[in-house]
């Protein structure tokens, strides 16, 4: 079978540029973990890069995280822009020297001729407010679409990064997209398959989006949100209270207090989609998840993974 | 003589960075040598997206010996001073010193210090790595395994290869010996990453430059832009289109390529229905493209990309791409535009400008909603001395900052004020209120023009004096080179609206009502309100001083004479010019002082610099300056101000004295009746008159009498005449 008639081609389904880009890194050393278990704004948030990237241990590793921007739900409406869209997220700690050739080579791997193709790195600093992150590096541009980001973590979770770890995000969608030569994504093939059996992006996603789009925007409870909000930051401290044993000794509850840390990240986007957070409260709301994410890291930093 | 090449190889160098970089590489190498005494015949920089080089010609093999003699102590002096010198200057033994002797001194030593001059290629071992790793990057990070230790090199991308060859073009030139955090300086550097990526061996500048180009790279900035430019223009010409010049993008496009190649696309003409402007945007900032337009002026629905790469398909996959980005981001754009054409047809009453209450303008400084409300007040004021219909006015400053809530102006801040004109006008607004959206952001800067609409004039100068008064209420002023809300601008825009529109308007007054509403709601004078009150007329006599000092950064800017407005802001008008520290605080709050009005203070300028051109004008000041250096002398004698007293008529013996006398009645009384009429030219002609009575004063009469009385009366002549002139300006201040 050729590349062009392979259902799983990277040029023609959905799946098949995931299943690329994961034999891809995996050919690379990386693991191939499975999606984080719990609603996150971003790829980063996964603890396998938010948490991995500190301390001085190796850590390669990539995978796809379905992602959670509310405000960014259309009803379905918009061909660009969904409430809920995959990333691929690959984490090399330490940034290894030819980084960016292998990013370079994985796009290949899925179809970018660079012969054909104007590729370029765009400056880019990405920084995340709530998760006191920052590092520096670039939009990566294919005929003058972004479809990564690559950025090399100087700060994580308010800890130096030490070694630094370079991270790669692939908006799957959007490179899918460019790939199959679609403009709306809800055209997307999920499968590569044609006729009766094709299945795509829509119809996985649309009756989802229209629906969450309701939820975000109208329907989810602001009460029961802002409580949630409250009680992760409430146990997200006790549980690193908990398992905090002192100068020297291990930190016993990391990974479940980080769990709260996301819980409250993502209560917070709720709610500002709903429009019940003011400019002033949003910074203050922001910082408090990111005070949170710093414990969390101060703390990941005693542990065995940490380096401790 | 041989050369430097030095070349820092990177991953992609952010473009807004690259020509500071280059100026830098070149600043610090060439400072350090300078500092260790080696000159050079020339150098240059040059930055590409993954490179900053620098060329240094005409260096010498070595640096210059030096010999330096410094002086010890005496021949005899104590043991502890002769073994501190010996110390000091690196001898051994006293004998090693040599003894001179001075008349004066006696017997003392001397060490003679010599140095040989070391090898350069030595120098630049120390140098360069020293410069790499002191480079004033504006941000930069550390990477790879490196990284774990504390310390590790910072670039502002990882740094992957250092060029660094030494010696004349006779002979291969020498690679300079460093090495930094693994990286060894060496003569090997690549091509372009994608046309040739292999690695190429350099000896000189020369042949790096031709082997550059050979792998797809073209080193000089300016190159790229030329070439860009010349090839954006042939494109535009073959479609009978010309390029939308745009040299901010040329700039950051050219830091974006090694190898410039110009491909055209286009859009769907539907989306011209969208603004211009907006489609200009649209395409700027997300896709660094240009636009074109067409022979009427109009839009094109074409653009211009600059790529990275000869594509083998001739660059059909890349226009193709980037054609298909373009198209959704203007779907993007036409649908903000519509969305935001339906919210203004539908809500013409503006219940929206509620949200503003929401949004924060500045934490001190309150909500939006509350700037927009301070502007109206102070607009609705200023009415008076503009002359602009209140209610136009009134509605301009209401709506001046609705289109912040629009979608498009949300997308694309840099399109505010224009949205706000273009959608007034689509709903039917008065002409000069939808103007008024516009041009109240102006004039932006020096260049930029100065609106001439009575309504945009007034809301501008209430917008930009909210702005001004708001910031200095909370001690947020610039300092040094630190102005982030553009407060030195603002102030520019005030001068230039009422300057250039002959506004009248006296600012201190108004400095302090607007200072005293900006504040009582605030912290200070709550407690005190005597306190508060003097904090405010501190405010805005600072402010009013800012205000001076940004006119004379103008007139300096302009070519004129700035001196000039320190001479004309010195005599204060015709009010007493220390009205500020000792004027009653009913003056200070009314106003009475000409240096308050700044078109009265440039016409002031404008006259005496007119008046100081003419013969009569030089020929006073020269008087002037010649009275008031015999004043200052004999003032050291009999006490500041001992002269002040009017001249007594009965001790004027001389013609010239009497003439003096009577010429300065006629011009102090002329001067004073132009001056209330604001009409200095002929306060000037006054001034002129004195020229003659003064010269023949000076012929004539010797100021320094024996008799006490009448050299008391001369002296009081003087004085007079340092206070006539002083009506009109401070001619002490008049520089040359």
């Amino acid at each position: 079978m050729s590349a062009d008639s392979d259902p799983l081609s990277p040029t023609r389904s959905f799946q098949g540029l995931i299943l690329t880009l994961q034999r891809f890194w995996a050919s690379k050393g990386c693991v191939i973990l499975q999606p984080y278990d719990m609603e996150v704004g971003a790829g980063t948030f996964h603890p396998a890069t938010t948490l991995r990237a500190l301390g001085p241990k190796r850590w390669n590793a990539a995978y796809v995280q379905p992602s959670r921007r509310p405000k960014d739900g259309r009803y379905g409406e918009n061909p660009n822009r969904f409430q809920h869209y995959y990333q691929f997220q690959v984490i090399l700690k330490p940034s290894p020297p030819n980084l960016q050739e292998l990013y370079l080579e994985s796009l290949f791997a899925i179809g970018i001729d660079p012969a054909l193709h104007d590729l370029r790195f765009v400056e880019d600093d990405w920084e995340s407010p709530t998760l006191g992150a920052w590092g520096l590096g670039w939009e990566c541009w294919c005929d003058g679409m972004e479809v990564s980001q690559f950025t090399y973590f100087q700060q994580v979770a308010g800890q130096e990064c030490a070694p630094v770890a370079g991270e790669l995000t692939y908006g799957l969608e959007r490179l899918a997209m460019y790939l199959q030569g679609v403009d709306n994504g809800f055209d997307l093939n999920f499968n590569g398959l044609e006729g009766a059996e094709k299945v795509t992006y829509g119809d996985v996603f649309r009756q989802a989006e229209e629906e969450y789009s309701r939820h975000n925007f109208e329907y989810a409870d602001t009460d029961k949100l802002f409580r949630n909000f409250a009680e992760a930051e409430k146990e997200c401290r006790a549980l690193l209270a908990a398992g905090d044993r002192g100068e020297g000794a291990r930190h016993l509850q990391v990974l479940p207090a980080y769990d709260q840390c996301i819980k409250a990240s993502h209560a917070f986007n709720l709610l500002d989609a709903r429009g019940v957070i003011s400019v002033t409260e949003r910074q203050s709301y922001i910082l408090r998840v990111r005070e949170l994410a710093k414990a969390c890291g101060a703390a990941w930093v005693q542990t065995e993974a940490g380096g401790a | 003589m041989p050369d430097l090449l030095f070349e820092l190889f990177s991953e992609e160098i952010p473009a807004r960075m690259q020509r500071q970089a280059a100026a830098d590489l070149q600043r610090l190498v060439t400072g350090a040598l300078v500092e260790a005494g080696v000159t050079y015949q020339g150098a240059r920089a040059f930055a590409t997206p993954r490179r900053l080089a620098l060329h240094v010609a005409g260096l010498p093999a070595r640096q210059p010996d030096t010999r330096e003699e410094r002086k010890g102590p005496r021949v005899g002096a104590p043991e502890a001073a002769l073994a501190g010198f010996l110390k000091s200057a690196g001898l051994t033994d006293i004998s090693e010193a040599k003894i001179e002797s001075d008349p004066k001194k006696g017997e003392f030593y001397v060490a003679v210090i010599e140095k040989p001059g070391r090898a350069t290629l030595d120098l630049l071992a120390e140098i360069l790595p020293q410069v790499i790793r002191a480079f004033p990057w504006p941000k930069s990070m550390r990477w790879g395994a490196a990284s774990a230790a504390p310390g590790s090199l910072r670039w502002v991308r990882p740094l992957r290869a250092i060029v660094a060859t030494f010696g004349p073009e006779t002979e291969d030139p020498e690679i300079v010996p460093f090495e930094i955090d693994g990286l060894v300086a060496g003569n090997v550097t690549y091509g372009h990453r994608f046309l040739k990526p292999e690695a190429i061996t350099v000896r000189r500048f020369d042949d790096y430059v031709a082997k550059l180009e050979a792998s797809k790279v073209v080193l000089d900035p300016e190159r790229r832009k030329a070439i860009i430019k010349a090839d954006a223009k042939n494109l535009a010409f073959a479609q009978g289109l010309e390029v939308v010049e745009d040299e901010g993008l040329l700039e950051e496009v050219a830091g974006l390529v090694e190898w410039p190649v110009v491909l055209m696309g286009s859009f769907e003409a539907d989306f011209l229905d969208v603004p211009g402007e907006v489609i200009r945007a649209t395409i700027r900032a997300n896709q660094k493209c240009f636009v074109l337009r067409r022979a009427d002026g109009s839009l094109a629905n074409r653009f211009l990309m600059v790529s990275n790469i000869l594509a083998r398909d001739g660059g059909k996959t890349i226009i193709a791409g980037n054609e298909r980005v373009i198209r959704a981001r203007l779907s993007d754009a036409k649908f903000f535009w519509e969305t935001d054409k339906r919210v203004w047809r539908e809500d013409k009453e503006f219940a929206r400008l509620e949200k503003f209450k929401n949004v924060t303008f500045h934490e001190k400084l309150g909500s939006q909603w509350d700037r927009i409300e301070r502007i109206r007040a102070l607009a609705k004021e200023l009415c008076n001395v503009t002359g602009a219909d209140p209610a136009k006015v009134d509605r301009a400053a209401r709506l001046c900052k609705a289109d912040l809530l629009t979608e498009v102006v949300g997308e694309f801040p840099e399109v505010q004020g224009l949205m706000g004109r273009i959608y007034a006008g689509l709903i039917g607004e008065d002409i000069s209120v939808a103007a008024a959206c516009e041009a109240h952001y102006r004039p932006a800067g020096p260049t930029d023009s100065v609106p001439t609409d009575p309504v945009s004039v007034t809301v501008a100068l209430a917008d930009k004096l909210d702005t001004l008064v708001g910031f200095w209420a909370i001690n947020e002023k610039p300092t040094g080179s630190k102005d982030p809300y553009a407060l030195r601008r603002a102030a520019l825009g005030v001068i230039r609206l009422v300057v250039e529109n002959g506004v009248r308007l006296e600012l201190r007054p108004v400095l302090f009502r607007t200072m005293r509403a900006g504040l009582d709601s605030q912290q200070a004078g709550k407690t005190d309100p005597d306190a508060g009150r003097r904090m405010r007329e501190d405010q805005a006599a600072d402010l009013l001083a800012f205000f001076h000092d940004r006119l004379k950064v103008m007139l300096r800017d302009q070519g004129a004479r700035h001196d000039l407005v320190d001479a004309v802001l010195g005599n204060g008008g015709k009010a007493k010019s220390n009205e500020v520290e000792t004027g009653s605080r009913e003056d200070f709050a009314s106003g009475n002082n000409a240096n308050d009005d700044l078109l009265l203070v440039v016409r002031r300028v404008e006259a005496l610099g007119a008046f100081l051109d003419t013969e009569d004008g030089r020929s006073l000041l020269a008087s002037f300056r010649r009275a008031a250096n015999i004043l200052r002398a004999e003032e050291k004698k009999d006490g500041e101000g001992a002269f002040e007293a009017a001249a007594d008529p009965a001790l004027l013996k001389e013609g010239a004295e009497q003439a003096l006398h009577d010429a300065l009645s006629t011009a102090g009384e002329a001067a004073s009746v132009a001056l209330d009429k604001q009409d200095y030219a002929a306060a000037m002609r006054a001034m002129a008159a004195l020229r003659g009575p003064v010269d023949r004063f000076f012929e004539a009469v010797m100021v320094n009498a024996e008799d006490p009385a009448i050299r008391r009366n001369r002296l009081a002549l003087l004085a007079a005449l340092r206070r006539v002139t002083r009506q009109v300006a401070d001619f002490s201040k008049v520089a040359g």
